[in-house]
């Protein structure tokens, strides 16, 4: 049983690729542990942005010697069919048996294949392996035609046991010699053995473990301050670099009048720093940073970073200062030029339509939302800062002496931007994200620009969502089919959102969906309790097999093709009708709320029970028969208000 | 501490010492290094090259009157380009930041994803933004594609940005301070560059004239891409003037920022100015393949 270490050694990987990728060189080593009968299973991947790392124990030294069954021509063959099938196997006649399958009898050639040494296996498969794990966007660098990869490989371990396994890829042979970190540690390759790769690289300033990275980033953030929570700057940190370290630096305290939000997003996103907080939970004027060395004795890292935000912050106050010099109430004509989408026309035009629609959903103060929220494109801030659109307006706004209430809408008028984010807190916020995004909908699908398969530049699907999500958790209720303003596609569009929406967001079933949605969609926060009724009930004894009768009676009433019109007359019932009647009337009591009223549906079951016991509907004499189905179909039509319990999927 | 004019120095001699031509930047106006036909063409076809120059880069929308310490008008753009590339490249070019005083153990250097491209070029690359202790050092490409044309050998582009090294090196707030000379400052050599050419790109400049100029220097190179493609004697072939129908591509190119400084395009307009100037830049491209071997056979006696 041999153990086995891979590292592929590259110029630097994009941070947010590497898990996938790790995860997925993981996969396709088990797999071909698997196929090819190597034996044992894959321990670790692991890596850097410089290094993709894998590890397996037990593999075999060779694989088991074995026998594959060549079919030849049947046994009543021509000879020379025979003999043409013994020559080709490399045998003569007599070497080959006959064995008798379920098609009759048919000579065979037993031939022994002798198991392969699984380092020359290996050599074989790897550079396949490798070469197609997957990446967002590939290149060539020894030249159009030759390899591809995410960036170019430069150095391969591949070590089975102690020895190399050897096989080249893009001009790099594989070996056992792997590489330090870029400016530190002994330079040229550092020799390894599976046992001690991570000791040797560790020594050589590269810590192959992104846990233990990680850990230490967190480590000595907490260490140096009230840094703000950022796990998606964590990760990235991690992964761009293979010897972490934490310093603090600090800003003058006058760049803290700029607002917060812009602050923190040059700290964030343009220089990957952890923002730090006071005390009292207000920014700080410090910062803290992540080297990719041990440690800045003479203080030149953090220095370097400090002009460098010191730089930054100033182009933002420069950009303020120059954004102030026009409100944002004078910018809206300047929409005029600016292009919301070639077909569609200006952001001014879209800003109009989202004026009389934020008016309808939300009055006076959404419209006058509306009509500021798109002014900040104009702005310096937000064509350096595009992240902070409408973040942008509603400070400016209430810089400007705007209404608070206007300017909370205008900041939060892109909300939510992911189905985890929150929706806008407010009512006028909710009038005046709905008029945004429908109005981006409605435009789109009026010119033809609708989500096909992946292809979705306008993010129109994260639209339809955002519009479901505020409907459902916010306090305005227009039904989707109003908003959709006709239009059969994108009503359809929104219905795709809504079921995606409870099923793959809240979680519900997709039979449960499928049944609360058929019965109407038109209030999303009634689809919400109707939703969570039939959840709540669906695992009490009764409810399936009432759903299960529903179905059955579904299916009597299909088939019956046309249904007799009117109610049932009672005079016609027997003992068992006269049972269901008289439960349905007790079970249409409409009080109680949702789960209530479906306990009284799911307690109709015995009453159904005995009906199907006692009846056959479809009765010789057709008066009884279209009786009966009256009393059916009235009873479909009574307890479908919930949901249509033929829609759920019984054991 | 090394002057301005004496970083740029080292780095020339290093890339020199490493087998580049050391070039003078290109006599027309540009946006970046990589426009001088000593990067966009002599990428394309199979031919090796190395070579590094400054290049003075243009932007005119990035002017500031002089006012901003870190934005300007004109940079200047140390390139260098090597086809093929080097398996040790980084190293190289590593080498190239402790040869002008950098001790990279005692800094900070990441190299961060930035794929570069350039709609009006039809060119892209992938890479990194080099970062050193928080600042953008340099733009590092392996060249995929360039005029619409895959690459035959993926050169590798190394863009130093000098004025951020420079002050960076010199420990300078401003641009402005930054020594350029021994005893002559960056403002003395530059000031007014910044602060005329910023009132001519954003005020002054004559927006009929531009779009005028741009039509015509973009007829021009169309009619001479359009003229070779009628060409057919090899010796004619090898001295058609597609190096002046470049030439064009880089007078619509800078006319195109300028009328974008000058707030005469609109954002519906951009996108048809950008395809009319990669059309020409593409048509440059395919004639200049297409011409190679004629170019690499012996002069006809």
């Amino acid at each position: 049983m041999l153990p086995f270490l891979l590292e592929v050694g590259a110029e630097e990987i994009p941070d947010w690729m590497i898990p996938a990728a790790l995860e997925q060189l993981g996969k396709d080593f088990q797999s071909l542990l698997e196929a090819h009968k190597l034996g044992g299973r894959v321990t670790r991947t692991d890596g850097t942005g410089r290094r993709l790392v894998l590890w397996a124990e037990g593999l075999v030294e060779r694989q088991a010697d074995s026998v594959e069954i060549v079919s030849g021509p049947p046994k009543g063959a021509n000879p020379n069919a025979v003999a043409g099938f013994a020559k080709k196997s490399g045998v003569s006649v007599d070497d080959l048996q006959v064995e008798t399958t379920a098609r009759g009898e048919y000579y065979t050639f037993r031939r022994q294949v002798a198991g392969r040494a699984t380092a020359e296996l290996l050599a074989e498969l790897l550079p396949e392996l490798i070469q197609k794990l997957y990446f967002p966007k590939t290149m060539f660098w020894t030249g159009k035609g030759g390899p591809k990869f995410i960036r170019p490989i430069r150095w391969i371990v591949a070590l089975l046991g102690d020895r190399v396994v050897p096989f080249t890829l893009a001009g790099v042979e594989s070996g056992n010699e792997s590489s330090a970190h870029r400016k530190l540690g002994a330079g040229g390759p550092i020799p390894v053995t599976i046992a001690n790769y991570e000791a040797e690289l560790e020594k050589n300033f590269v810590i192959v473990s992104s846990a233990a990275r990680r850990a230490k980033i967190e480590r000595e953030v907490a260490g140096l301050g009230n840094a703000q929570s950022d796990p998606k700057l964590l990760e990235t940190l991690t992964f761009i670099t293979e010897y972490p370290s934490a310093i603090r630096g600090g800003f003058d305290a006058s760049y803290l009048t700029l607002p917060q939000e812009v602050l923190t997003m040059v700290m964030r996103f343009h220089q990957k720093y952890f923002a730090v907080n006071a005390a009292d939970g207000s920014l700080a004027p410090h910062f803290i940073a992540v080297m990719n060395i041990p440690a800045d004795p003479e203080g030149h890292v953090v220095r370097g970073n400090e002009r460098v935000l010191r730089a930054r912050f100033n182009d933002a106050r420069f950009f303020y200062d120059v954004d102030q010099k026009r409100p944002l109430l004078d910018r809206v004509a300047d929409l005029a030029n600016v292009t919301f989408q070639a077909k569609i026309g200006s952001y001014l035009e879209k800003t109009s339509r989202m004026v009389a629609l934020a008016q309808e959903l939300g009055g006076e103060a959404a419209a006058e939302a509306a009509y500021l929220a798109k002014a900040d494109l104009t702005t310096e801030m937000v064509k350096e800062f595009t992240d902070l659109q409408g973040i942008i307006g509603g400070l400016y706004i209430a810089a400007q002496g705007g209404r608070p209430d206007v300017a909370k809408a205008v900041y939060e008028h892109y909300k939510p931007l992911s189905m985890e984010d929150t929706i806008p807190s407010t009512v006028t916020g909710q009038a005046v994200a709905l008029a945004d995004k429908v109005d981006t909908l409605r435009s789109c699908f009026a010119v033809d620009m609708i989500p096909t398969g992946s292809k979705d530049p306008f993010a129109l699907r994260r639209a339809a969502q955002g519009v479901v999500k505020i409907l459902v958790e916010g306090e305005l209720s227009p039904s989707l089919q109003q908003l959709a303003a006709g239009d059969s596609k994108l009503e359809e569009f929104f219905l795709e959102r809504v079921k995606h929406y409870f099923r793959e967001v809240k979680g519900y079933a997709y039979d449960e969906v499928n049944a609360v949605l058929a019965v109407g969609w038109a209030d999303l926060k009634d689809v919400a309790l109707r939703l969570e009724a039939v959840k709540a009930v669906r695992p009490t004894p009764n409810f399936e097999p009432v759903a299960a009768a529903f179905k059955r009676i579904k299916n009597i009433l299909t088939q019956a093709g046309t249904l007799p019109a009117g109610a049932p007359e009672a005079s016609l019932f027997n003992e068992a009708e006269a049972g269901v009647a008289a439960a349905a009337r007790q079970a249409a009591i409409k009080d109680g709320g949702y789960p209530a009223q479906l306990e009284r549906i799911a307690g109709l079951r015995p009453a159904i029970d005995h009906f199907f016991d006692q009846v056959l509907v479809n009765d010789p004499d057709p008066a009884v028969r279209d009786n009966r189905l009256r009393l059916l179909n009235e009873l479909i039509n009574e307890f479908s208000s919930i949901a249509d319990f033929s829609e759920i999927v019984t054991k | 501490m090394d002057s301005f004019q004496e970083t740029v120095f080292k780095l020339k001699k290093y890339w020199a010492d490493r087998g580049c031509v050391i070039q003078e930047p290109y006599d027309i106006e540009v946006g970046a290094g990589t426009m001088s036909p000593e990067t966009f063409l002599r990428v394309l076809g199979p031919k090796p090259w190395r070579v590094g120059y400054v290049q003075p880069s243009r932007r005119p929308a990035d002017g500031r009157y002089g006012d901003n310490p870190n934005r300007l008008y004109k940079h200047q753009q140390l390139q260098v380009i090597l086809k093929p590339t080097p398996k040790d490249v980084i190293d190289q070019y590593l080498g190239s930041l402790e040869a002008i005083g950098i001790d990279l153990s005692k800094h900070d250097l990441k190299l961060e994803e930035d794929n570069w491209e350039s709609p009006t070029l039809g060119a892209w690359g992938i890479g990194w933004q080099v970062m050193l202790d928080g600042m953008e050092i340099t733009q590092f490409t392996y060249f995929q594609q360039c005029g619409g044309i895959d690459l035959d050998l993926c050169p590798a582009e190394i863009t130093y940005g000098l004025e951020r090294i420079v002050s960076f090196l010199q420990g300078k707030e401003s641009v402005y301070d930054i020594e350029w000379a021994p005893g002559v400052p960056y403002s003395e050599v530059r000031y007014f560059d910044e602060l005329q050419l910023s009132v001519y790109n954003f005020e002054s400049a004559d927006v009929a004239m531009l779009w005028e100029a741009l039509a015509r220097h973009e007829a021009e190179a169309q009619r001479l891409i359009d003229q070779y493609k009628t060409v057919e004697d090899p010796a004619e072939k090898r001295r058609f003037p597609l190096l002046g129908a470049y030439d064009q591509v880089l007078k619509c190119s800078n006319l195109f920022n300028l009328l974008d400084a000058r707030g005469a395009i609109s954002v519906t307009e951009r996108v048809g100015v950008i395809a009319r100037v990669r059309k020409i830049a593409v048509g440059v491209a395919q004639a200049w393949v297409d011409q190679e071997p004629f170019r690499t056979m012996k002069e006809v006696a």
